[in-house]
């Protein structure tokens, strides 16, 4: 018995892998917003002067702007002038060259999580930019990319060396003006990646973000911009995680992905931010805005999320699907336990003749979690010969827990076809009787059954996801059955 | 926030000068005070996103008119349901009308009888069974309906009283030179065991335009039975609001059948708490729209209770430039655990300039539960009209038939034939070919 136990402590103390902290020198800006915190952010990198006015004229519409409250999440007030909004680690003069002149400590880091920023490792399928709290801090197969014609890098450098397509497509799907998060994002935002893939070009590698926040009091808001050009295609990859703290740190990203005529953007995230302690006790607010823009003929973009971390999830991956025969999909397993909350989702927007949108949702809520799915399926008045399927499960686990549906249909074409289906239900006791009877633990038998479930939205992923993915399930879960 | 009240606060003074100071007076007060508080709806609310009421705002209706409205025997009877023997009360632009009922024959104890009557004799019946204005989800409309309380129908059924014949509730609105409101309250009170049939029937017997704000009470004791039917035919220039609230207790079954045809722009409340194990509620519905009209149609079910149950299936035929607006709610509360809860809803589009918006919504908040919603948007079935149209149909009768059959899936689940008949009739007289669609569907 007493070795069980054990076992079970570990089992408890491993719930949350990634909650350490790095000690690392940083820069970070005192707490407080306002525009010379801005200008601080943007002087600092460098910015040009069109950015920062760009950043000032956000702000300044976010002044205007309050909280929505319209979701199904019990958000408590956050005081936007506590948070530090810059906080980068001290480097020398001039940033990294290469992957040598990294902070051994922070190549520590992601070594510890797992991301191996090493070219020649495992994973090496893979490039990788890495982001720290506020900056950027190495970008992985830049040279093999280049010679594609691929262009992947922080968001930073971006401005620097490739200004004219920034200032094209930054805030052209996701205006400054667009919700309360984006205009602060807007305002704010301090790094993330950059991707443009040119005329015709396959990416010849899976190309990912790793986002970390580490330093506290600080909120993590990074803009990623994925740019597909006519004919191209691009796998993109998106992971997070950040330390255990008793306070609520504020993530508002924004991501914005642009597919002109035939090209194909998939954007895969593993969401794994500190999810909070089982009481409810601290945790990452996730309030994100993901958009992309199906502008030309023939584009598809597809989205797959799997959420497990934050306390609060607060995100709706949408698709405007502009060009004609373009594809919008959004596939989606959303995990909340112990007092997690998520108000999650998809908006697809049918704009363009002949598109079609696909929407796979899994909610899963365990303990006095609450789990919402929120969606828009928007038929346009030309949008002929539309196409929707939806379809959003939810399983419950425990009787304190919830799983809400809220489905919006808006349909102004009569050659629409709009389908729209939802259940709730706990796991069936038959199933779990099958299991048991075949001496399988009910542990692994829920386990089992969860995947089951979830196999749609999985079988999206990446390879490597994937088997992360299935892990992170596991681990979230753990303790919530019985 | 106050839009266009100072009307209706002019127009309720009024009314105070006329009525007599009675229990209810104050109550009519608080709730006006509560209307001008919070004014018409917007659409920045959520529950009234796609429902634009402004028109109805500005429309300045009165409802302390005196004119009279001559109506004729024959008049009610062309609009009767053929052959229903059944009790009737009628009002005529929101006005009872004795002479036109027909009450004779009630069992024992059954009170069917004009609102404005039972506020007096049955004090303490009434004002026990009307929705508290209070609570949070019934919108400003209500509250007007209950400053302006005055006629509507009281129906009280003792307990073990099964009431064989159906009561119909002619509510009839015809020309008249102001336009007139009309707040009629329903208020039916079942004991337990008791069971009857009730018919709301709302008809514009010309295409004036007025305003119907009517508000039903439904109370069903333990294992009490009422099957609930709702045939809103007013005027195309009218607006109507309709709200239906219901408290179902143990075993209690309801049975709500809503039937949409006219209106301007028209709105359906209907809510019903299910409070003890074995309530039931099944709510069926048609909306045929064409024109430039906006039919709308919420319903919300709180299954606040273990063992309770709900279905429901609402469908729409869409044409013109009409839109619809359809949201279900089902909320199954903490601790309501082995919930059965169904919704569907399903909508054709049969027209370029028709807009549909549908929301069905799940909120759950137990885990021992079968919770299913589904909606659709669409057309007609490519397949099925070849199939007719390779029998020599012609394309408008075959469109017209596979419409019919669609509305059918809705009208069929009506027991009472002669209501069943009827809505058939008036269905049909909405499609092209109607006469040729009357060969077909005969029976």
């Amino acid at each position: 018995m007493a070795a069980k136990s054990e076992n079970v402590e570990e089992l408890v103390r491993k719930d949350y892998e990634h909650g350490f902290t790095t000690e690392i020198d940083a820069d970070t800006v005192p707490p407080g917003l306002n525009e010379d915190v801005i200008t601080f952010i943007s002087k600092k990198k460098e910015e040009p002067e069109w950015l920062l006015e760009w950043r000032l004229k956000a702000y300044r519409h976010w002044l205007t702007m309050e909280d929505p409250t319209w979701a199904h999440l019990d958000i408590e007030h956050i005081d936007y002038q506590a948070i530090s909004y810059y906080s980068a680690p001290k480097s020398k003069e001039d940033g990294p060259k290469s992957l040598d002149e990294v902070d051994p400590k922070l190549l520590e880091t992601y070594e510890k999580l797992g991301i191996p920023l090493q070219e020649q490792k495992m994973l090496a399928g893979v490039a990788v930019d890495a982001v720290f709290d506020s900056v950027s801090v190495a970008t992985t197969f830049k040279g093999k990319l280049k010679e594609a014609g691929v262009i992947f890098c922080s968001f930073s450098e971006a401005v620097k060396d490739y200004p004219d397509l920034v200032k094209k497509y930054l805030g052209s799907v996701v205006p400054t003006a667009d919700n309360f998060f984006a205009a602060l994002n807007s305002a704010v935002f301090t790094d993330g990646s950059f991707c443009y893939i040119p005329k015709g070009v396959r990416c010849p590698m899976e190309l990912s973000t790793y986002f970390r926040i580490n330093a506290s009091n600080t909120g993590q808001f990074e803009r990623t911009l994925i740019v597909a050009d006519e004919g191209s295609h691009v796998s993109y990859l998106e992971g997070c995680t950040a330390p255990m703290r008793d306070e609520n740190q504020l993530h508002a990203a924004v991501v914005e992905l642009v597919a002109l005529d035939d090209a194909e953007i998939k954007y895969s995230t593993v969401q794994n931010w500190y999810p909070g302690d089982e009481n409810g006790v601290g945790g990452i607010y996730n309030f994100v805005t993901k958009r992309g823009d199906c502008r030309g003929k023939n584009s598809k973009i597809s989205w797959t999320q799997v959420e497990t971390g934050s306390a609060i999830t607060w995100k709706y991956p949408s698709c405007l699907l502009k060009g004609d025969n373009s594809v919008g999909e959004f596939y989606s397993v959303a995990v909340t336990n112990n007092h997690q909350q998520a108000d999650t989702g998809t908006k697809m927007i049918h704009i363009g003749k002949n598109t079609k949108s696909t929407i796979i949702s899994k909610g899963i809520s365990a303990k006095q979690a609450q789990n919402a799915y929120r969606g828009l399926v928007k038929i346009s008045k030309h949008a002929d010969n539309a196409r929707n399927y939806t379809q959003c499960d939810s399983l419950l686990m425990g009787d304190k827990c919830g799983a809400h549906t809220f489905p919006y249909i808006e349909a102004k074409n009569s050659t629409a076809t709009v389908e729209h289906e939802a259940t709730t239900s706990k796991i069936g006791d038959d199933q779990l009787f099958y299991c048991r009877q075949r001496g399988i633990k009910e542990e692994d038998a829920v386990n089992m059954i969860v995947n089951g479930f979830c196999k749609e939205v999985f079988k999206e992923l990446p390879m490597e996801f994937a088997v992360e993915a299935q892990k992170l399930l596991g681990i979230t879960l753990e303790g919530a059955v019985g | 926030m106050s839009n266009n009240t100072e009307h209706y606060l002019a127009d309720h003074e009024r009314l105070q000068d006329k009525l007599e100071k009675n229990w209810l007076s104050e109550k009519r007060l608080s709730a006006l005070s509560g209307f001008e508080q919070n004014g018409f709806p917007n659409t920045r609310q959520e529950n009234w996103k796609y429902t634009d009421v402004r028109a109805i705002a500005r429309g300045d209706f009165t409802a302390t008119s005196d004119a009279e409205v001559s109506i004729s025997h024959e008049e009610i009877a062309n609009i009767r349901f053929n052959d229903l023997d059944c009790y009737e009360l009628t009002f005529v632009n929101g006005k009872f009308r004795h002479d036109l009922s027909q009450l004779e024959g009630l069992p024992e104890g059954v009170i069917v009888c004009d609102l404005a009557e039972a506020i007096e004799k049955y004090e303490n019946l009434v004002s026990a069974n009307m929705t508290n204005e209070a609570e949070s989800n019934v919108s400003s409309f209500t509250a007007l309906n209950t400053a302006f309380v005055q006629h509507g129908a009281f129906i009280y059924l003792p307990k073990k009283v099964v009431l064989e014949k159906p009561i119909n509730l002619l509510y009839l609105a015809k020309d008249q030179e102001t336009n007139f409101a009309a707040h009629p309250r329903n208020v039916i009170v079942m004991e337990s065991q008791s069971s009857a049939v009730v018919i709301e029937s709302y008809i514009g017997l010309d295409d004036s335009q007025y305003f119907t704000n009517a508000v039903s009470d439904l109370s069903l004791a333990a294992a009490a039975r009422l099957d609930h039917y709702k045939v809103q035919q007013e005027s195309m220039n009218s607006y109507h609001i309709g709200y239906l609230k219901a408290q179902q207790h143990k075993d209690s079954y309801l049975e709500s059948h809503s039937i949409s045809l006219g209106g301007a722009i028209v709105r359906n409340d209907i809510h019903s708490q299910l409070d003890a194990a074995g309530a039931e509620i099944v709510m069926n519905g048609l909306y045929m729209t064409s024109g430039k009209q906006h039919v709308d149609n919420h319903t919300r079910v709180d299954h606040l209770k273990p063992h309770t149950l709900s279905t429901e299936n609402y469908r729409g035929v869409l044409n013109d430039r009409s839109r619809a607006v359809f949201n279900g709610k089902v909320i199954v509360h903490k601790d309501a655990q082995k919930i059965e809860a169904h919704q569907n809803n399903a909508n054709l589009l049969l027209s370029d300039d028709a807009e549909i918006d549908t929301k069905p919504e799940l909120e759950i908040y137990a885990d021992d539960v079968k919770c299913s919603h589904g909606a659709t948007v669409g057309q007609l079935d490519k397949d099925m009209l070849f199939y007719l149209r390779s029998r020599a149909i012609d394309e408008d009768t075959a469109r017209s038939l596979l419409t019919f059959a669609f509305a059918e899936e809705v009208i069929s689940k009506i027991k009472l034939a002669p209501i069943r008949h009827r809505l058939e009739y008036l269905v049909v007289g909405q499609l092209p070919d109607a006469d040729l669609i009357r060969e077909f569907t005969n029976e």
